[in-house]
């Protein structure tokens, strides 16, 4: 009665045009559910700002104001409410519908984080022109944030879905996206020059350190481009990890 | 109770509508399922949360599933339905057992359940925000069809099933049955030789339901698609099952067509009795009635020989009862007698 040879199988679904469909299908929901807390990440960058504007005159501390606020923004999208939605997913049961598709688990974290650090394009320009204005700062190096926020959005994105897949229960995860952000905001934001020692050493693990320090260099008059790059390779690798991990981590939540 | 496994060499017995089983030639089977087991570890209780026991949801379950039919998993919330589905398509590994589908093993190799079958959750949290069209174009490309083919099938099924008029509509704005007919299209797109359906047509309206049906018997007809149906819907499964597996509390506790199962239970039919109030006790023909009826409420149901069935309708309704009576059905039995006849627990099938 049993089937002699076995069936064909149906064709996987190959990376990157299954990245490329979780992409645009993340990026849809944009319209619908991410514009309000785009204006909220937004809006608390600039509140931020303004605080500061009374603290800190200008020099590297204002730059270290504008550059942490700016790359908060990413943070605020790509590492909380990608960590809450894969929390919500996990939790919900619905990981298995992907888990029941041929696609590679590399493709869903890759679109879903892609997805995020894009919805913060616009929310860091704003943020960091703002800044700029504000603190009178030179805007002439701002593309640099066409390589900050893929990387510190690649990073942050990575590490938000890693612990929205890797939490036990839905509120942890919300809870450790909400810390994480927290983190960035503190460590980022407030110069470094004031900090104690052991809290500098929490600011350098954190990966979207590199891409406020890489950001902050470009408003110098004469910007060290070498350190600008090398800030950016250390956001780079950490992306790369943060993504395996996240992607590692995938797997694990998608089949017990 | 339980045998622990079931045999499905019974159907041929009680009429097989499985298609292309006539001529007594053997329809193929493709998927066995031998002696599955999957315990779930006692969890210490915390604030709140009361300490569980383990639990075996699946115990030992056995099955086959030929080509072409529809193969139903019918028992209550709880019954392990679900943890047996779970295995099938790959998302959880049994502790004990073999799942083969098609001639792979799943449990060797759970990754290619997804290149095997298309399966419809409960859950549609994946795709709410989506829009139909979307939701059903995003599922196809990662079910490996490239952008154009996607698309071409997007557009037929969303027609097939009258969902073209709210294509633009994300799921979230749905109504439950809405949001469930999309979300079965979208396990359309992209062919699979097997569809696993969790609860379908929870929520769903007549005519979305005919429109689930009318989708699975052309693919049936047409590719001799097969069909894993879980239900705890009593009246779905005696109209759409080709046969079905009775389970409760991990076990497969009978494994038939819906006929040859209630052939099982042939010489009992059900009466059911409502009181307008309180039944009259005092009667000496109700309380001879009362030591074997199951009562919830003001209704009493009794499951007894075609005889005494008689004799208790002729009771009840020739006497001063009647006054006393707000409606009788007799009726002949349901797989939900069944269900309760091979010892499975009370409530928890749905008969609407």
């Amino acid at each position: 009665m049993s089937i002699p040879a076995p069936a064909v199988l149906a064709p996987r679904a190959r990376l990157f045009p299954a990245l490329a469909a979780v992409y645009l299908a993340q990026l849809s929901r944009a319209r619908v559910a991410r514009i309000p807390l785009l204006f909220v990440a937004t809006f608390q960058s600039v509140g931020i700002m303004v605080l500061m504007r009374g603290v800190v005159d200008g020099g590297s501390e204002a730059r270290a104001v504008v550059a942490g606020s700016s790359v908060l923004v990413v943070a605020f999208v790509a590492l909380n409410l990608l960590a809450q939605y894969f929390g919500q997913l996990r939790a919900s049961g619905g990981l298995d519908h992907y888990a029941t598709l041929p696609v590679p688990p590399a493709a869903v974290v890759l679109g879903a984080a892609g997805a995020y650090a894009s919805f913060t394009v616009p929310g860091t320009l704003v943020t960091a022109v703002f800044g700029c204005l504000l603190f009178g700062l030179p805007m002439g190096g701002l593309w640099v944030l066409a390589a900050v926020v893929p990387l510190a959005g690649a990073a942050l994105a990575g590490l938000g879905a890693a612990l929205g897949l890797l939490a036990p229960r839905q509120e942890l995860a919300t809870l450790a996206g909400q810390l994480g952000m927290s983190a960035a905001l503190l460590l980022g934001v407030l110069p470094p020059e004031r900090m104690p020692e052991p809290v500098v050493w929490a600011r350098d693990l954190l990966p979207s350190t590199y891409g406020v320090e890489a950001f902050a260099h470009t408003f110098a008059p004469h910007p060290d481009w070498a350190v600008v790059a090398a800030d950016l390779a250390v956001c780079a690798a950490v992306g790369v990890a943060s993504l395996a991990l996240a992607t590692w981590a995938y797997r694990r939540a998608a089949v017990r | 109770m339980s045998t622990g496994t079931a045999q499905a060499g019974h159907a041929a017995e009680h009429g097989d509508r499985t298609p292309g089983a006539g001529g007594g030639a053997p329809v193929p089977v493709v998927c066995t399922v031998t002696g599955l087991v999957k315990t779930y570890p006692a969890l210490r209780g915390g604030r709140g949360t009361p300490a569980l026991p383990e639990v075996r949801a699946t115990d030992g379950i056995s099955l086959e599933i030929r080509r072409g039919e529809i193969f139903g998993l019918l028992g209550p919330n709880g019954a392990g339905k679900s943890t047996l589905v779970r295995q099938l398509t790959g998302l959880m590994r049994p502790d004990e057992g073999a799942v083969e589908l098609l001639g792979h093993d799943l449990v060797r190799h759970p990754e290619r359940a997804a290149r095997l079958l298309a399966y419809l959750g409960q859950e549609s949290t994946a795709l709410d925000e989506l829009t139909v069209a979307l939701a059903a174009e995003t599922t196809g490309r990662l079910r490996g069809l490239d952008a154009r083919s996607a698309r071409a099938e997007r557009d037929a099924v969303l027609d097939e099933l009258g969902l073209t008029g709210i294509a633009g509509r994300p799921l979230r704005k749905l109504s439950g049955g809405q949001r469930r007919l999309a979300c079965f299209a979208a396990a359309l797109v992209g062919e699979r030789p097997l569809l696993v359906l969790d609860e379908p047509t929870t929520g769903m309206d007549p005519v979305a339901r005919r429109a689930v049906w009318n989708a699975v018997d052309r693919r049936r007809a047409e590719r001799g698609t097969t069909v894993v149906l879980v239900t705890h819907n009593v009246i779905e499964a005696e109209t759409v099952l080709d046969r079905v597996a009775v389970v409760d509390r991990g076990k497969v506790i009978a494994c038939d067509t819906p006929a040859g199962l209630k052939a099982q239970v042939a010489d009992e039919v059900r009466l059911e009795l409502v009181w307008r109030e309180a039944p009259p006790l005092h009667l000496p023909e109700v309380a001879a009635l009362r030591a074997d009826v199951t009562e919830s409420g003001r209704r009493w149901v009794l499951r007894t020989g075609p005889d005494a069935a008689r004799a208790a309708v002729a009771a009840v309704t020739g006497g001063p009862a009647f006054a006393a009576l707000d409606d009788f059905t007799l009726a002949t039995p349901s797989l939900e007698d069944v269900y309760l006849a091979l010892g499975g627990r009370t409530k928890g099938l749905v008969k609407t």
